[in-house]
């Protein structure tokens, strides 16, 4: 399956041959888990298992979880009752599965900006990048939809919100939103379809994630280096790369339960944090919780979305140019959506022909105030939006924007990049006479060799 | 003035319809101290059946308590009602049976009533839907060692009445300090009105910790099963973890040998 050349799977008995022959699923596996891994690989690459872990803990502890639970507008809080009060084990499971989409989040925004810092979008990774923000796309409509099915106040408010963004759009939206909901407004038409969606989409990502592992396995992984796993021969790859198994299996194992440890300390100790006391009342169309949040990890994107108020200039202007098509709520909705669309873009947008932010002098100090700009941006979500509050929403959303709009396609043509290590093997040797694991040191090269 | 009373009106339904992520809204709330605070903090049991009969002998007037049966209350790390004790006590209780399509008396797998008024919420979640404080900084990791604070908020709610009284569109409110707000529950606590049988003094006080504690538990019955398969969880992960470590160190010692001597 990789470009990059190593031993393939030799069946060696008549029975491993004769399967071999029909089906080769064997070579495939043993393909997939010998592939060559760069050899610097640092403490960022173990995202990837424990997303994966998260996938499979969610399906894991969903599938169980529907098998109590009853999607039924009049019944569906008092089933989620029942698993926690009733059900052996089940108030660990639906905590587990509670919490475990908050992990799933923590990983993929940490996942993705290794990519952005590491260039890992860059050619050839491209559709890598692309089927990424797709399985990322996948899992806000996942998260979003289970968010419902506890059926309480802000399961049912958050609903009315998010499926009105529909609602925003000129001339389809209100059909669009009718139809999204099964009706006029959020009900028991709307729980179940969410709930068939819920069950559905998870096996989507599993699929999405497997073409994501396909393609980078077919291009090779990227590096803290960004450079090339050298590939003239299967003795040159070698020097650059070990194989995944076993020794990134044992490092992202041990990375994993060290996360898990924190994790479980979370659901023991505390597993309402990241939760909304709000939810623990049964959904009312009667009353309006007096301050609608989302989750925390749909929050930067929320603040995006009401960035953008009737006052605000570009609005004033595009809502002069559309003929008043496009108003202030509709251009919320487009931003929120462009924001995500640009960061898939970036494979297009950034013009540096080198990979890694290491070598990258005066794109490092923009790439880390994009990290506090979401960080801020996730605080403004979270606040109510008026005053100071939404300056600094419009604020962060233009940076956020000019991050990939400007100041990725400008930096590559006026950056001078420092030096890269000619190989992998050569980046490998210096980080360990530096004893600095991984460390952002200056170019490999300028340390003299022994 | 009116316009908090309207709003008091409409929200009275919920006690306080004020979430807890909005600080703007939470009154003063006083951080009691419950035995079931912190990483290991356990129910404790005398005060969960103490407060158990402030439940029944003044809060069950109006309230429900309709996802709790009461056969939990002879439940491990809960109120530990004695079988016969716990059957004495559902006896007590009338609730509608849809079968029958009549009223007949509970028995252990029943659950409790609902609310008998349109305007009291049921209260077996309510001390998880509140939040007392969200500290330090509105990060909330406080909790790890004071829990979310309902407990408190309800202590402090129904201690947080200073009697002043309005009397609004045909209803008298009053003002409650742990709300910031005028709600139409009148106070309902006064010293001595239950007689506690281990000899407590059935302060007023006393007798909104009882009850807070004892919602605490209607509302996370499993919070010590949770506590303790979080710490064996902790425990047997960080252990694994160690364990990965050395061999993770040891598969990669001679790979890094290798390039160390090159």
């Amino acid at each position: 399956m990789s470009g990059i050349p190593h031993d393939h799977y030799e069946p060696s008995t008549n029975a491993e041959k004769w399967i071999h022959r029909r089906l080769p699923i064997v070579g495939l596996i043993y393909d997939t888990i010998m592939i060559p891994t760069p050899k610097n690989l640092n403490w960022m690459w173990i995202w990837g298992i424990v997303l994966f872990f998260c996938l499979v803990l969610q399906i894991v502890t969903g599938i169980v979880l529907v098998m109590h639970y009853t999607p039924d507008a009049s019944m569906a809080f008092a089933s989620v009752e029942h698993i926690m009060r009733n059900v052996n084990g089940g108030h660990m499971l639906r905590y587990l599965h509670q919490n475990g989409a908050m992990l799933f989040f923590a990983a993929v925004y940490i996942h993705i900006f290794r990519g952005l810092y590491y260039g890992s979008y860059k050619s050839p990774r491209e559709i890598t990048w692309i089927i990424g923000m797709l399985i990322y796309l996948a899992m806000m409509a996942t998260a979003f939809m289970g968010y419902v099915l506890p059926w309480g106040q802000m399961s049912f408010w958050g609903a009315t919100v998010i499926t009105g963004l529909f609602g925003a759009i000129p001339g389809i939206g209100e059909p669009l939103q009718t139809w999204l909901l099964g009706g006029p407004a959020v009900g028991n038409a709307t729980l179940t379809r969410f709930f068939s969606l819920h069950y559905l989409l998870p096996f989507v990502i599993l699929g999405l994630s497997i073409l994501h592992v396909w393609a980078f396995h077919t291009t090779g992984n990227n590096n803290p280096t960004g450079v090339d796993v050298r590939r003239t021969s299967k003795e040159e790859a070698a020097k650059d790369t070990l194989p995944f198994w076993p020794y990134f299996v044992i490092k992202d194992l041990f990375a994993l339960v060290l996360i898990l440890a924190g994790f479980w300390a979370l659901v023991g100790f505390m597993p309402g944090y990241l939760g909304h006391a709000d939810n623990y009342i049964e959904a009312n169309p009667l009353v309006t919780p007096s301050h609608i949040v989302p989750e925390w990890y749909f929050l930067p994107f929320y603040a995006i979305l009401r960035a953008f108020t009737a006052d605000v200039w570009v609005v004033i202007a595009a809502n002069w140019l559309s003929f008043g098509i496009i108003d202030a709520a509709f251009f919320g909705v487009l931003a929120m959506f462009a924001s995500i669309f640009v960061m898939a873009l970036v494979p297009w947008l950034d013009t540096s022909s080198v990979r890694s932010g290491r070598y990258r002098p005066m794109f490092k100090w923009w790439f880390w105030l994009l990290v506090v700009d979401f960080f801020v941006l996730m605080w403004a979500g979270a606040m109510p939006a008026e005053g100071i509050y939404t300056t600094i929403a419009l604020i962060g959303t233009a940076y956020w924007f000019a991050y990939f709009l400007i100041i990725l396609p400008v930096l590559g043509v006026i950056e001078k990049p420092l030096p890269q290590p000619a190989t992998i093997e050569e980046d490998f040797k210096n980080s360990l006479k530096k004893k600095s694991s991984g460390g952002n040191g200056p170019s490999a090269e300028q340390i003299p060799a022994e | 003035m009116f316009r908090k009373l309207a709003a008091s009106a409409l929200t009275a339904a919920t006690l306080a319809a004020t979430p807890a992520i909005s600080a703007g809204g939470l009154g003063e709330i006083t951080d009691y101290s419950f035995s079931f605070e912190g990483p290991f903090g356990t129910y404790d049991r005398n005060q969960l059946q103490r407060g158990l009969q402030v439940y029944h002998e003044v809060c069950a007037s109006c309230h429900g308590l309709e996802y709790v049966a009461f056969r939990t209350l002879s439940d491990r790390n809960g109120p530990e009602l004695p079988d016969d004790q716990m059957r004495a006590f559902a006896d007590m209780y009338e609730i509608w049976d849809p079968e029958l399509r009549d009223w007949r008396t509970a028995t252990g797998p029943d659950h409790f009533p609902e609310s008998q008024f349109e305007g009291a919420p049921d209260l077996s979640l309510m001390a998880k839907a509140r939040i007392g404080f969200e500290g330090p900084y509105g990060l909330g990791l406080n909790q790890l060692f004071r829990g979310l604070g309902g407990a408190e908020y309800i202590a402090s709610f129904l201690m947080g009445y200073t009697g002043e009284e309005e009397f609004q569109a045909g209803s008298m409110f009053y003002y409650n300090a742990a709300y910031d707000g005028w709600v139409s529950m009148a106070p309902v606590l006064f010293d001595d009105m239950v007689f506690y049988e281990d000899g407590t003094p059935a302060t007023e006080e006393q007798m909104a910790k009882d009850v807070a504690a004892f919602l605490m538990w209607t509302a996370e019955p499993k919070l010590v099963e949770r506590k303790r398969a979080g710490f064996v969880g902790v425990i047997f992960l960080s252990v694994l973890a160690a364990l990965l470590y050395l061999s993770n160190k040891q598969l990669w010692a001679p790979v890094k040998r290798a390039a160390k001597e090159d």
